[in-house]
């Protein structure tokens, strides 16, 4: 089998790994809590880091009137929909061995993630802003418009007495190293075919 | 030459005791050189840091059982175990009176005295703390997992329940032994008729490997002498149990004179192992009694008291083998078994010197068969065939000692008001340091098992004076914390202790921290009241019973308002903290209620009980600073008159 066409085919399998491995946690400092709160968040779960974290963030986040993180949202359904799909595409699109057609899943998988990032965002943005108008403390910015309490997409940031961390987990990695396969393959093969 | 230094060792200790009021505050300490730390530095233990080791101190008459660490001397916790506890509930909550049942009924207090942990192959374990209450006889078995008191075993035929609990080398039994002989069955008789009559319990309570429970196996009916302090064999004497004895003259008034005439009281070494054997051959009489058996269950958070109707007697007289009077001079206090297991000290506390008989000895002379003579059935070994060794004039008074596991020995003085330490062996005194002031007990981690960790040895004082600033009449007791790691002792620190710390316990922290529970999980819960959710949470009315089945959470009671209560009332509040993090207790509170706040750890039901007397509308609210809205953690019962018509409504942030 042709160097391209397998590391296409490895490229389809790995990010199967997002359904073994968290995709990203956000993890949450403060000096009380030596033993930080942390959230992961797979495709089709947020899961406790430590037992009951989520619970904790929950009770913690009603002072401010921050909403409950749900047991379950619709993204969860779609998106292992979308990456076993994905991955079957990317393994046939593999034994095709078409270049063409690895550049074009490498395309597709970007946009589902940068699609799939964007989503995210938006779940942050309201999860930090749509705050209860009956809550317990309300902060304003310097400006007087209500303070957010949106996590990072990516980074750290300092939110009331907390430090809030967003990093990538071996789930985002194994899609990560998948995607870089199949963009790889694409010039593999085309340099083959000369 | 020897003795003479020792000589001129005690003038010059005593000359420096009587002018060190004068110039201790001008003379600088003696040091072993520049690079030698300072004794701040030794017990230092930075802000956010651990001490090394736990020491579990006895409270004496406070009953309970303090928590400190060393080295720092720093009082993490006192942990109810025989007393009554408003602060934690312990005795006044539903689910903890069961605990201090007695035969004698409900006992709220008791009298703390010898801590002793668990160990498995001769070394501490860390898994359960055993100490006895030495006024109502009893054991108590403290969780290291939770730091409470989880059993408790009431001891019959007993009285002064002082020899107690020290546990054999592999955690198979915890025994006790009875200070007061009594009559034996109790009954109704002249005080006079004492000898003869009275006798001493010494009972063995065997433990189950697991849960560290207890149950009296059998209990061995000796003379009615006083049974005074215990100790296990260990390594080649494991299977056997020294006990001290006084009153040997079985005096019943005026002891302190009449119990101090024999030149020579007994140490009884019992074989258990041959205990076992009497027993499973049928030797025991079973005869009736009546004690109480209290075990709390960590999963109802709730004790039941069961009465046990028997217990199993082996008469001493009629099992040979099994028990030997060792004789010791002069009302030994305690008995010390060294780490190999050999040596076994009786700290004659009327006499000069310091006895140490040979276990080797002792079963030479057993075999031998050459006995001194026997009384009350129970043969009396020669107490030059059973003497291993003798220290010399070590001191005035001693009490107890302890071990380093490098060979020496460290021996209280409670006359001379010091610490003395000796080489096994050789029976050399090394050094001696004063305490202040009257110290009993010492204390060095594992320092009565086959693996001492001789870094620091605490002494427990009963006096203190002008230690400490004055308050008023009644001053703290003290523990004194004394690095042994050099060929000296130096004292490092004092520290004030809880009642009496009458002895204490030692064990690397790293054996206890892994295991320390931080909450109990909610889904474990099996409390016949629980509350897991506030949806559940409801008000009931039985009768005249009122059961209110209420959660808490940061920072509120589910329900806060209720209805439909009226005086005559017997409410109880059953309430379950919902939290499941780290450290967030709640406590409650109602106002009038003729018995203790609640603290409630995360994940666990309590229960009070409240009768209200008056008609209105009472408040009660959370005790324990909880969040940034404890204030706001409060709600109210309206109580209405007896033959009110309100029906039972209850309502959260309507």
């Amino acid at each position: 089998m042709k160097i391209s066409k397998l590391m296409m085919i490895l490229g389809a399998i790995s990010i199967l790994g997002l359904f073994v491995f968290p995709l990203w946690r956000i993890t949450l400092e403060a000096p009380q809590y030596p033993i930080p709160l942390a959230m992961d968040i797979y495709i089709n779960d947020f899961a406790d880091v430590h037992p009951h974290d989520i619970k904790n963030i929950n009770l913690m986040n009603h002072y401010v009137g921050m909403q409950y993180i749900p047991e379950s949202i619709p993204e969860f359904t779609i998106f292992p929909i979308v990456i076993a799909v994905m991955s079957v595409l990317g393994i046939a699109v593999g034994f095709i061995g078409k270049h063409k057609l690895f550049l074009a899943w490498f395309i597709l998988m970007l946009l589902l993630a940068i699609a799939g990032m964007y989503d995210f965002y938006l779940w942050e943005h309201d999860y930090g802003h749509n705050l209860d108008p009956n809550a317990i403390m309300k902060f304003t910015n310097k400006d007087g418009s209500v303070m957010g309490f949106q996590p990072p997409l990516f980074g750290s940031k300092d939110i009331l007495n907390f430090k809030a961390h967003s990093y990538p987990q071996l789930g985002a990695i194994f899609l990560a190293i998948g995607m870089a396969l199949s963009f790889i393959s694409f010039f593999v093969g085309k340099k083959q075919q000369k | 030459m020897k003795k003479i230094n020792g000589l001129i060792g005690v003038l010059i200790a005593s000359l420096v005791m009587l002018t060190s009021c004068n110039n201790s505050e001008t003379t600088p300490k003696k040091s072993g050189g520049a690079l030698k730390s300072s004794a701040a530095e030794k017990v230092y233990v930075a802000p956010g840091e651990h001490d090394e080791f736990y020491a579990f101190v006895s409270g004496g008459f406070s009953g309970q059982l303090s928590v400190y660490g060393l080295p720092s001397g720093r009082l993490f916790k006192v942990i109810p175990v025989f007393s009554q506890d408003p602060e934690k509930a312990w005795g006044y909550n539903e689910e903890t009176k069961p605990m201090l049942n007695t035969s004698h009924g409900f006992v709220p207090w008791d009298d703390a005295h010898h801590p002793d942990i668990s160990q498995t192959n001769g070394e501490v374990d860390g898994r359960f703390v055993y100490i006895n209450a030495n006024n109502t006889p009893r054991i108590a078995k403290i969780d290291l997992s939770t730091f409470e008191t989880t059993e408790i075993l009431e001891v019959p035929n007993s009285a002064g329940n002082h020899s107690s609990s020290f546990v054999t080398e592999n955690s198979e039994y915890v025994v006790a032994g009875t200070r007061f002989s009594v009559p034996f069955p109790q009954r109704d008789m002249s005080i006079k008729d004492y000898k003869g009559n009275f006798k001493g319990a010494l009972s063995f309570i065997k433990l189950d490997q697991e849960d560290g429970g207890m149950d009296l196996s059998f209990q061995i009916m000796m003379p009615g002498f006083n049974y005074d302090l215990a100790h296990p064999g260990r390594g080649n004497s494991h299977g056997w149990f020294f006990f001290t004895t006084y009153n040997t003259e079985e005096a019943n008034s005026l002891l302190e004179v009449n119990a101090s005439q024999n030149d020579k009281d007994f140490i009884a070494a019992v074989n258990w192992k041959k205990a076992e054997e009497y027993i499973k051959a049928g030797k025991f009489k079973t005869v009736p009694a009546n004690y109480a058996h209290n075990v709390y269950d960590e999963h109802t958070h709730t004790a039941t008291s069961t009465m046990k109707k028997e217990v199993r007697i082996l008469d001493p007289a009629e099992c040979p083998g099994l028990v030997y009077f060792l004789p010791t001079p002069k009302s030994p206090h305690g008995v010390d078994v060294d780490p190999s297991g050999e040596y076994i000290i009786g700290n004659g506390k009327l006499s000069a010197n310091l006895t140490v008989h040979s276990f080797t000895n002792m079963m030479k002379a057993i075999e031998s068969g050459n006995f001194a003579g026997e009384a009350y059935g129970i043969p009396i070994l020669k107490f030059e065939d059973v003497l291993g060794g003798v220290v010399e004039q070590p001191g005035l008074g001693p009490l107890h000692t302890e071990f380093d596991g490098k060979g020496n020995a460290y021996t209280t003085f409670f006359i001379s008001s010091e610490v003395v330490k000796w080489k096994l062996g050789t029976w050399e005194v090394i050094d001696r340091k004063p305490t202040y002031y009257s110290v009993g007990h010492i204390m060095i981690p594992g320092g009565n098992s086959r693996k001492p960790f001789g870094k620091y040895a605490i002494a427990m004082n009963k006096i203190t004076k002008d230690r400490y600033l004055p308050t008023g009449p009644e001053v703290t007791q003290s523990a004194q914390l004394y690095d042994i790691t050099g060929e000296k002792m130096e004292l490092l620190l004092d520290f004030p202790t809880i009642g009496e710390p009458h002895y204490a316990a030692g064990i690397p922290a790293d054996l206890v921290k892994p295991r320390s529970k931080k909450y109990f999980p909610l889904e474990e819960n099996k409390h016949k009241y629980a509350t897991k959710s506030e949806s559940e949470a409801k008000v009931v009315r039985d009768g005249n019973e009122v059961h209110i089945y209420m959660t808490m959470i940061r920072s509120h009671f589910a329900p806060d308002n209720i209805e439909g209560v009226k005086v005559g009332d017997k409410v109880y509040f059953h309430v379950t903290n919902l939290e499941q993090d780290y450290d967030v207790p709640h406590g409650i509170s109602m106002i009038g209620a003729n018995t203790s706040e609640l603290l409630i750890m995360p994940g666990q039901t309590e229960t009070f009980l409240w009768e209200p007397k008056q008609v209105g509308v009472w408040p009660f609210y959370c005790t324990d600073f909880c969040s940034a809205l404890h204030q706001e953690m409060s709600g109210y019962v309206r109580v209405s008159p007896k033959d009110s018509n309100i029906d039972l409504s209850w309502s959260l942030g309507e």
